[in-house]
């Protein structure tokens, strides 16, 4: 579903990403693991079509990026570590909006069946910029899956959710990956990840150092697994 | 690229020997214009800074271009360079032009065409500096800068058009002009020579300072490389 | 890929390409210009604060030139402050539309949508068009009122469109760029006023002379002017409005 070969990533005479080798198959669901500034969400935002590649191969879902960036659109949802959402419209709206953007079908039978899935239809007419952080957090995840891409990717999306909405994100995720979509997710909380995903990789300085499958490593060991893969580096 | 190139020595040479006769033939070898008197020299470097000026903006908004198709970084450096060079020489013809209006015009300044059209891309190559150091990420500020020059060098003909069709005082001594524009005269051979030959010694001057500004950039980011490779 | 993964809210691609292309590009704008429009006609947060603004630009030119009613009247003083108060209150407004798309990472959310990022543009540009010519609409009666002058002339009217399409074309894509930058709040009049000088000029010189009833041969080349400015700058913003949101 993706492939990533040779990736770098130049931010001006910056390298950020230094040959970046990655692949993920359909229903895979895969834990970014790595410290803060090793790369994670500027290797996100280029999957994303966000940001251009320096060098490299990109390719989702059989599309090239940058040049079929439209194609791979269609098929992204995004959660990034903002909630790309407008503070003067309310949640309806905003799904409305973004809807109308994807040219989703049904659209309002589909943004109330959305909104229900992340609990917010009760406070569906109130603006967004009342909302909570974490309200937000939930409002943005349902954004995402509003089309029901086939890849969806989360930049650590449990931050400043509480326990119920990360309950909710959960079920969101392992429903998402159950029917057969493909989720790259970065996270610090390797507990959380332990749960979630199906293969683990370490990124370190821009490279991925080390994965793993979930069949292939106990539960336990993941944190000396992590440690490790970061010495490497 | 380290050593300097040799054809960029015999440039600054040439140049700094080309300054020098430029400034005799404008004083001593150019006759004294008849009803202007001496002021009127001044009119040979005012018009040869107007045109290095120009080319500034057209380099900025040419290398604008060839950035957005290549996405090189060079190209980046060049039209700064391009920028910071007009800006001088701009500003350089806006205050030679002052000095010979004071006793031609009877002002230092008034808002004929050209006097606008100068400020006007005074103030764009102000902006165009503004707009830089507000950007952090290179990248971008690369995307900005070429995508203001272009704008800008659009704008700036059609403002000079559109102050044109006000009535100008400016005289337009190259190219038939308005002969009761205050100001205006006959160019002898004599002084069409010395015209010539400053339009010629600015181009170099133009040429010398690009290139020096553009290997400045150039080793400036080389350093920066280098400061970047000892940090990891 | 398996059918069962194919999702089922998307359209499938129909019709020719082409046609649906173009159907797709008018879907985005449209939804842009609807979002903007229904975010701003609840708060009114922007067009209250546009017209306030050229209200007191109003109050200040009657103090600071201290016109006497005669010269109050005068078709270059007239079309001399309503074009500034434009300006100056769509400066505002232009402003204030891009940081909205920016505060809560929205751009990206724009950029992430399967569109064609000039459909954004113009989305974009339309919805500062409209909430411009409100203003604009709303400021000439208070204007006649406040002098006594008749500012109810379709060649007027054709001017302000004019002028204001220009304007609002390379403000858009400046202000796009001014708000990505650190120094945001200053940036935009800095970039915005030297570019835009020419379509104030022609249009403060067109306004003049419906105003002062001039002769069609003066006005023409003026229109003409204002024309071709929109054209090129139109043009212009959406060859280069790629670069500016990409990164
Ligand atoms: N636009 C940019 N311009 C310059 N440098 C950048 C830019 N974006 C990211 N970087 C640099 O790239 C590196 C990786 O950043 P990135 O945001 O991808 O890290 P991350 O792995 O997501 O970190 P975190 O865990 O803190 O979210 C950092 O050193 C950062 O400074
Ligand atoms: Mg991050």
């Amino acid at each position: 579903m993706i492939k990533v070969r040779k990736l770098v990533k130049r931010f001006g005479l910056k390298t950020v990403l230094r040959g970046m080798d990655f692949h993920a198959d359909q229903g895979e669901f895969v834990a970014l693991l790595g410290p803060n500034g090793a790369g994670k969400t500027t290797f996100l935002r280029i999957l994303a079509s966000l940001s251009r590649p320096s060098m490299g191969r990109v390719n989702i879902a059989g599309y090239r990026l940058p040049d079929q960036a439209s194609a791979v659109r269609r098929r992204l949802g995004v959660v990034s570590h903002q909630p790309l959402l407008y503070g003067d419209l309310t949640a309806e709206e905003n799904l409305r909006f973004y809807g109308r953007m994807y040219g989703v079908r049904d659209l309002q039978s589909r943004v109330a069946e959305v909104l229900e899935l992340v609990g917010l239809t009760p406070r569906r007419r109130d603006l967004v910029r009342t909302y909570s952080r974490g309200m937000q957090q939930r409002l943005a995840i349902g954004r995402a899956v509003l089309h029901d891409p086939d890849v969806m990717l989360f930049d650590e999306p449990h931050t400043g959710l509480d326990q119920d909405a990360s309950a909710m994100l959960d079920t969101v995720l392992r429903e998402v990956a159950a029917r057969g979509r493909t989720v790259v997710m970065t996270s610090h909380d390797l507990a959380r990840a332990a749960d979630l995903a199906s293969r683990f990789d370490v990124i370190s300085r821009g490279v991925i150092t080390a994965s793993v499958k979930r069949d292939e490593i106990e539960p336990n060991n993941l944190l000396a697994f992590y440690r490790q893969a970061l010495q490497v580096a | 690229m380290d050593s300097k190139p040799r054809l960029l020595t015999i440039i600054d040479i040439v140049t700094v020997v080309l300054l020098l006769i430029a400034t005799y033939m404008v004083f001593f070898y150019a006759p004294q214009e008849a009803v202007m008197g001496d002021v009127q020299r001044v009119f040979y470097f005012h018009v040869a800074a107007g045109w290095v000026g120009m080319l500034g903006f057209i380099g900025a908004a040419v290398a604008g271009i060839i950035y957005l198709i290549k996405k090189d970084r060079k190209w980046d450096i060049v039209g700064l360079a391009a920028v910071e060079i007009g800006i001088v020489f701009i500003f350089i013809n806006i205050v030679t032009g002052s000095i010979w209006a004071r006793p031609i015009w009877n002002t230092w300044w008034t808002w004929d065409p050209r006097l606008t059209t100068a400020t006007v891309m005074l103030l764009i190559y102000f902006a165009y500096l503004m707009l830089r150091q507000g950007i952090e990420d290179p990248d971008r500020r690369a995307r900005f800068a070429a995508v203001y020059a272009i704008v800008g060098s659009l704008s700036v003909p059609l403002t000079y058009f559109s102050a044109r069709i006000f009535r100008t005082i400016h005289p337009i001594v190259i190219g038939s002009g308005d002969p009761n524009a205050t100001g205006s005269f006959d160019m002898t051979p004599m002084m069409l020579q010395t015209f010539m030959f400053g339009l010629l010694t600015f181009t170099f001057i133009f040429i010398d300072l690009f290139w020096h500004r553009i290997r400045l950039g150039r080793k400036a980011d080389q350093i920066e490389q280098l400061r970047l490779k000892t940090m990891e | 890929m398996t059918i069962e993964s194919e999702s089922s809210y998307l359209p499938e691609e129909q019709g020719t390409p082409a046609a649906s292309k173009v159907a797709g590009f008018l879907r985005a704008m449209g939804a842009v210009v609807w979002k903007d429009l229904s975010a701003e006609l609840r708060s009114r947060e922007l067009l209250s604060a546009m017209l306030i603004f050229a209200l007191l630009v109003i109050l200040i030119f009657n103090f600071a030139l201290d016109l006497d009613p005669a010269t109050r009247r005068e078709p270059t003083i007239t079309a001399g402050v309503l074009w500034v108060i434009f300006v100056f209150a769509g400066t505002l407004g232009l402003n204030r539309s891009m940081a909205i798309e920016k505060d809560r990472g929205c751009l990206d959310g724009l950029l992430l949508a399967p569109v064609d990022r000039s459909a954004i543009y113009f989305g974009k540009a339309l919805g500062n068009l409209v909430f411009m010519l409100m203003v604009e609409f709303i400021v000439l009666p208070i204007y006649s009122l406040l002098y006594n002058v008749n500012l109810f002339n379709p060649g007027l009217l054709l001017v302000i469109l004019l002028g204001s399409i220009g304007y609002v074309a390379v403000g858009t894509l400046l202000a796009t760029m001014a708000v990505q930058a650190r120094t945001r709040d200053i940036l935009l009049p800095i970039l915005l006023f030297p570019v835009v000088l020419p379509v104030i000029l022609a249009a403060v010189k067109a306004s003049t002379g419906f105003l002062d009833g001039s002769e069609m041969d003066v006005i023409r080349p003026w229109i003409n002017l204002l024309i071709a400015y929109d054209i090129i700058f139109s043009a212009v913003a959406f060859m280069v409005f790629d670069y500016v949101v990409e990164e």
